[in-house]
């Protein structure tokens, strides 16, 4: 594939602009092209976000629209039902959702046909950060259901944005949640 | 603001590492920066003696790091926080005329509010370089991207680039600074990038070592100074008509010579980091039948269209000014003369008149060519609008008609 795409669902506040950044500074860790960019709207806590990401081994020309991704992923499993997350996506797309459901109940409720991944990255984040966040576990659980980035990578540049604002223990909470939902995502069919 | 990661060896460190001896070893950062991200590390680098800003979406971030830079002590540059654009571009007037480098950033309103002392920059001849985040003007609001800001000022005697991406927009702002203090030159330039869609993505640039970036710019010594007490001159006089009439003349030559000086810049550009812009791009032209011809960040969804067309068969092609003032027409010419059919795609619309201020411009260009082909015009993406892959594609298709209007919009709901 050229060009893999992502589109980000969550709401704003909880993190999914970040996440795409994280995404994209492991990828150019591994001296990958990439692109990682929200939608902008009216900006208020709470309300329904999209965030995108490019990530090529070639330079990436275009810039915006996003229009058949390959990766949707959900933060927010709320959104499921009123975020129109199923939309403009082609058969080559596969679904992440953060929720507790398995992945065949997950695709029932979206009612595709498309392959759907699931990981409780709440709950992870509960458990490892101690917040209700559950951007970066989903991040972990991207790199691992898109294979687009290597666990280390992804660990290594969190680790070295997360350190220019928080707190150690803060920082390793973070990275022990994206190990655990890294290895804690689920599909119908097992994940290599 | 620490952004540590990996350091680029590229051919041109090797040249220089082997030319000296025992260099100190440039250190090039490759990042994830947005638009204003880079921008601002260009202007970090560059330091200018002032910085005098409002800020205003999307470009705020500019100027809140480069006001952080400036508090964590790694820039000196005096930065002015204006009431408003009018008076930040006034401030910047005063600095330039007092002989400093001076730099700034803005969009929509806030370019229309400084319209008045857009053209006292220019025609005092001060090269104060302006990063411009395009954005579409009100009424009604709206901040997403489209070009009718800085179109709107593209008589105002500024030099324009539009870059495609956050590296272009990066490496624009470098080179500005050399082609506006060109003693042929000594005019404003105005460094535009597509609102959000640069402004606020993140991709790869390289952001070349500090020491590099000082030894291309150089210092700067104003050729006249109010501060020169030495050398009186006066700035901002009345000007009658035994007079003005040539000091216009004047900066069309200036705008003239900025063409020969662009083109230096952007080889010697070339030469030391690698990357050379030119005055346009020319993607899959050689034998090509048909073109759009298209500014910024647009430029890179047709150049992917027209590789998927290329691959049908199909003798497509792209063209994309990187310098709007003073407008390469002379290139535009050549490249377009022999085709069939372009379109020229404009980001904006001037109200009444026969197409987008591009489009008039390349027919304009086109008029004397021997050959020329049939021009379109199609305004698109007004308001942050997206233009589809397919609607990109739908536009060369219709280039192959005898039927398609001379000009319309693209996607618009009639």
């Amino acid at each position: 594939m050229a060009i893999l795409e992502f589109r980000w669902h969550a709401r704003a506040g909880q993190g999914a602009v970040t996440a795409a950044k994280a995404l994209a500074d492991a990828a150019l860790l591994e001296g990958k092209h990439v692109q990682a960019f929200p939608d902008y709207g009216p900006e208020r806590m709470g309300a329904p976000i999209r965030a995108y990401n490019r990530i090529a081994t070639k330079p990436i020309r275009r810039h915006g629209l996003v229009e058949n991704p390959q990766v949707v992923i959900v933060v927010d499993p709320t959104l499921v039902f009123s975020a129109r997350v199923i939309d403009d996506v082609d058969d080559d797309v596969v679904f992440l959702i953060n929720t507790t459901k398995s992945p065949a109940d997950a695709r029932q409720a979206l009612g595709v046909d498309q392959p759907v991944f699931t990981v409780d990255a709440t709950q992870i984040a509960q458990e490892e950060i101690g917040l209700r966040k559950p951007n970066t576990p989903m991040l972990g659980a991207a790199a691992k259901v898109s294979g687009v980035v290597q666990l280390e990578a992804l660990l290594s540049a969190t680790e070295k944005s997360f350190s220019e604002k928080f707190k150690r223990k803060v920082v390793d909470g973070n990275l022990e949640a994206i190990r655990r939902a890294y290895n804690e995502v689920r599909g119908e069919a097992a994940l290599e | 603001m620490n952004r540590e990661t990996q350091v680029l060896k590229t051919d041109a460190v090797t040249v220089e590492a082997e030319a000296a001896e025992a260099p100190p070893q440039p250190q090039r950062q490759l990042l994830a920066l947005t638009g204003n991200e880079a921008v601002a590390e260009a202007i970090r680098q560059i330091d200018p003696h002032v910085c005098a800003a409002y800020p205003i979406t999307p470009t705020t971030q500019i100027m809140q790091e480069v006001a952080q830079f400036i508090a964590d002590g790694r820039m000196r540059a005096e930065l002015v926080p204006c009431e408003s654009e009018h008076s930040a571009m006034s401030a910047c007037v005063g600095a330039g005329a007092a002989g400093a480098r001076v730099m700034t950033a803005t969009s929509a309103n806030g370019l229309a509010l400084m319209w008045e002392v857009l053209y006292i920059a220019s025609g005092m001849r001060l090269p104060i370089v302006m990063a411009v985040g395009n954005r579409a003007l009100s009424g009604p609001l709206n901040i997403h991207c489209d070009h009718s800001d800085s179109m709107g000022a593209r008589d105002s005697g500024w030099i324009q680039f539009y870059a495609e991406s956050v590296q272009e927009a990066y490496d624009n702002i470098l080179q500005a600074v050399r082609i506006g203090e060109h003693p042929d030159v000594l005019l404003p330039v105005m460094c535009c990038m597509d609102g959000f869609l640069t402004t606020h993505t993140s991709e790869n640039a390289e952001i070349l070592d500090d020491a590099e970036v000082r030894d291309f710019l150089g210092k700067y010594r104003a050729r006249y100074s109010l501060l020169d007490v030495d050398n009186p001159v006066t700035f901002g006089a009345t000007d009658l008509p035994n007079a003005y009439t040539e000091h216009k003349y004047q900066q069309v030559e200036a705008m003239k010579k900025a063409d020969a000086v662009i083109r230096a810049v952007c080889v010697e550009f070339g030469a030391k980091f690698g990357r050379e812009h030119g005055m346009l791009e020319a993607y899959c032209m050689e034998d090509a039948d048909t073109a759009i011809v298209v500014l910024s960040s647009t430029a890179g969804s047709v150049a992917d269209m027209v590789d998927t067309l290329r691959a049908e068969g199909r003798k497509v092609g792209l063209l994309r000014p990187r310098v709007f003032r003073p407008f390469p027409a002379a290139d535009v010419r050549a490249a377009l003369q022999d085709l069939t059919a372009v379109t020229v795609l404009d980001r904006s619309h001037s109200f009444g008149a026969d197409g987008g201020p591009l489009f008039t411009e390349v027919r304009t260009a086109l008029f004397d060519a021997p050959h020329r082909p049939r021009v379109l015009g199609r305004v698109y993406g007004l308001g942050g609008r997206a233009i589809t892959g397919g609607e990109i594609r739908a536009l060369y298709d219709e280039m192959e008609t005898d039927t398609a209007p001379t000009f319309r919009f693209v996607g618009v709901r009639e």
